[in-house]
């Protein structure tokens, strides 16, 4: 019996039960679909904090000041000015494989452009710190070294401050203040969106580390050459855990630390918390797709019980078959081919059924869904799989039949 | 050389109760072209015998030769294939797939056979006429009658020339004048040179066979040749008296 002829043998047989066939296949198409929209789901989480970490730069780490012991009471990071823009110059200068290194001070004040005003965050910083952050700017032109060095009172916007302050007007070349200061936009920076802890990354306002320390910020950081926390850029991967422990080395060896004391500051490896959470969107959808894998399995099951009932049902089908000449082998893999068609057809409907439930849940949830072509022929295959390997033992049956007995049977 | 022969054909059965020999050292020919019938009370060994000439069955002693292949060396495979080939069966309850029509029941064999479509198709067609029931081809067995059920099974078992016919109680389930009609249907396929062998415990039946095999307790009791009854015959004496109130016994037409 040719495999075309068995085919629609199988056809046959899964028709004129269709009711049965169906609540059998109701297991894989269930688990299928269960597959597909779980990896959709999965990989579209995975991609989300991929694209997360792309936004923040990668191989970075922050360095923050602070944590400083006072009369027994710990302050933590950020309590005390400890690092300055020096200490990020040495940085650059004597760690190897640090790229950048961006001195900061971040503040929030109010911006005012004529009739609006807009409370948000302003950055001061120098170039290092779009180096850092891969960040380009979308219209005009970031700082000059001049502008830095001298301290000029001009800003460069992110795309929800020009929007929000600006509206439709174009904001290059415009004045706006910061605490009564009159600042100059020079430039507008690309959008970058939000961020893994769902902050508006575009709501900023960046201005020279100088003007900002005179300008904006407090007495305190205009005296010395203070900064909150410099931003690191490693050139790689491999080099940013030496590179954190050299730069740690470093400024205790500046900041003058004896050896019993605790650091002044605070480094936190931004790329590991990033790995972080792709290892936890990666366990995820492992967990969802072993949770799939079960009702696959239980859909198996499903249709090696159908099967045996079938088995059972056709005994003098099975009989006379052997009866007119039919081999073992073609018996065998008549049933075979019926458990196989049962499964694939299922595991078609899953797919489909799969996939409407990835798109409703991305829409309904807002998440992002990443269907492939290979889940899909893995989710196919695997069902045919599951009707071959559950087909197996009821079809072995089947053909083992003795066919005296089975034409026998009432 | 004779189409069938046995020599000391045995089976034994190993039951929980113990040893029971269904079929003790037989031995006998069958000529290719005769019409025979097998007859005996249940228990005779009668149905061992037809398992075991129909190749659905291994012999527990003795040789068995058909149509010159020695039988017991063969393998499950080898066994299926001579059922395909050489072998053509008809049973009491016609065994027809219910979901498929007629021609697709006559195809079955074929299907195994490894024909192709359209030549299974045409000589599916062909048996179906040649046991007159060409027009019924495309119905399903159940908008058959029983005696039509029983024709497209002998098609079926037509399909493949077989050597050998073996019919297995083939007018248990039927009426007597439609078991009559398909007796009549065997002793034309015998004219035309098909060998049959028909089991039965019915005497009646028996009689229309030109020889007629007895067994009893496993044991060949008697083989004699007999002047087979006319079926046809009495189909014309039946309907003759067709009308009357009461069905006429076809011992009227003998």
């Amino acid at each position: 019996m040719s495999l075309l002829e068995a085919l629609r043998s199988a056809l046959s047989a899964i028709g004129a039960n269709a009711l049965r066939s169906a609540l059998t296949m109701l297991g894989i198409i269930i688990g299928v679909a269960a597959v597909i929209a779980m990896v959709a789901i999965g990989s579209g989480a995975r991609e989300r904090v991929t694209s997360q970490i792309k936004s923040l730069g990668a191989n970075l780490a922050i360095i923050q000041s602070g944590n400083v012991t006072q009369g027994g009471v710990r302050l933590g990071a950020g309590a005390s000015s400890t690092l300055t823009d020096e200490d990020a110059a040495a940085i650059l200068k004597e760690v190897e494989d640090v790229t950048a290194a961006a001195p900061i001070i971040v503040t929030r004040a109010q911006a005012v452009y004529a009739g609006t005003n807009w409370s948000t965050q302003i950055t001061a910083t120098d170039l290092d710190f779009f180096a850092a952050r891969e960040w380009e700017i979308a219209e005009g032109r970031l700082f000059e070294p001049e502008e830095l060095r001298k301290g000029e009172i001009v800003a460069v916007i992110g795309q929800s401050v020009a929007r929000n302050l600006f509206g439709e007007e174009n904001p290059l070349d415009q004045q706006f203040r910061i605490r009564n200061v009159p600042f100059k936009v020079i430039g507008v920076m690309a959008p970058k969106g939000q961020s893994a802890l769902g902050q508006d990354q575009d709501d900023v306002i960046f201005v020279p580390l100088d003007t900002g320390r005179r300008r904006i910020v407090g007495r305190n950081y205009a005296r010395d050459r203070s900064v909150q926390s410099i931003m690191v850029k490693f050139a790689n991967e491999a080099a940013i855990n030496p590179g954190i422990a050299e730069v740690s080395a470093l400024l205790r060896q500046r900041h003058r630390l004896p050896e019993d004391q605790e650091d002044d500051f605070t480094v936190r490896n931004l790329t590991e918390i990033a790995n972080t959470a792709t290892a936890a969107a990666t366990t995820l959808s492992w967990l969802l797709a072993a949770v799939a894998a079960v009702s696959l399995l239980v859909g198996g099951i499903g249709i090696m019980n159908i099967m045996l009932v079938s088995v059972t049902e056709r005994t003098r089908e099975i009989g006379l078959r052997l009866a007119v000449g039919a081999r073992q082998s073609a018996v065998l893999t008549q049933f075979l081919i019926e458990a196989t068609t049962l499964a694939t057809i299922g595991g078609a409907a899953g797919v489909a059924l799969g996939i409407a439930a990835a798109l409703t849940i991305a829409r309904i949830a807002g998440w992002p869904s990443v269907i492939s072509i290979e889940t899909i022929l893995i989710a196919v295959g695997v069902s045919g799989l599951i009707g071959v390997f559950f087909g197996f033992y009821p079809a072995r049956r089947a053909a083992r039949l003795d066919p005296i007995e089975a034409l026998r049977r009432e | 050389m004779a189409l069938i022969e046995t020599r000391d054909l045995s089976r034994v059965y190993d039951l929980d109760s113990g040893r029971v020999t269904a079929l003790d050292r037989v031995s006998l020919a069958i000529e290719a072209g005769d019409l025979v019938a097998v007859m005996g009370p249940s228990g005779s060994g009668k149905s061992t015998f037809m398992n075991l000439i129909g190749c659905l069955d291994r012999p527990s002693g003795g040789h068995y030769v058909l149509d010159g292949v020695a039988v017991e060396t063969l393998s499950g495979d080898g066994l299926a294939s001579l059922r395909n080939r050489k072998l053509g069966f008809v049973f009491q309850q016609f065994n027809l797939l219910p979901r498929i029509d007629a021609c697709a029941n006559v195809e079955l064999p074929m299907v195994y056979a490894g024909v192709s479509r359209a030549e299974r198709r045409r000589r599916a067609l062909a048996a179906l006429s040649r046991v007159g029931l060409a027009e019924r081809a495309h119905h399903r067995p159940m908008q058959l009658s029983g005696g039509q059920q029983q024709r497209v099974a002998i098609a079926r078992a037509l399909v493949n020339e077989p050597r050998l016919l073996l019919a297995d109680e083939p007018t248990g389930a039927l009426d007597s004048r439609t078991a009559l009609e398909i007796l009549a249907l065997f002793q034309d396929l015998n004219r035309e040179g098909v060998t049959v062998v028909l089991v039965t415990h019915d005497a009646e039946v028996a009689r229309h066979a030109r020889r007629l095999i007895r067994f009893r307790d496993g044991h060949l009791l008697a083989d004699t040749r007999q002047g087979p009854a006319d079926a046809r015959a009495a189909l014309a004496a039946l309907d003759a008296v067709a009308g009357l109130p009461e069905p006429v016994l076809p011992e009227a037409a003998a």
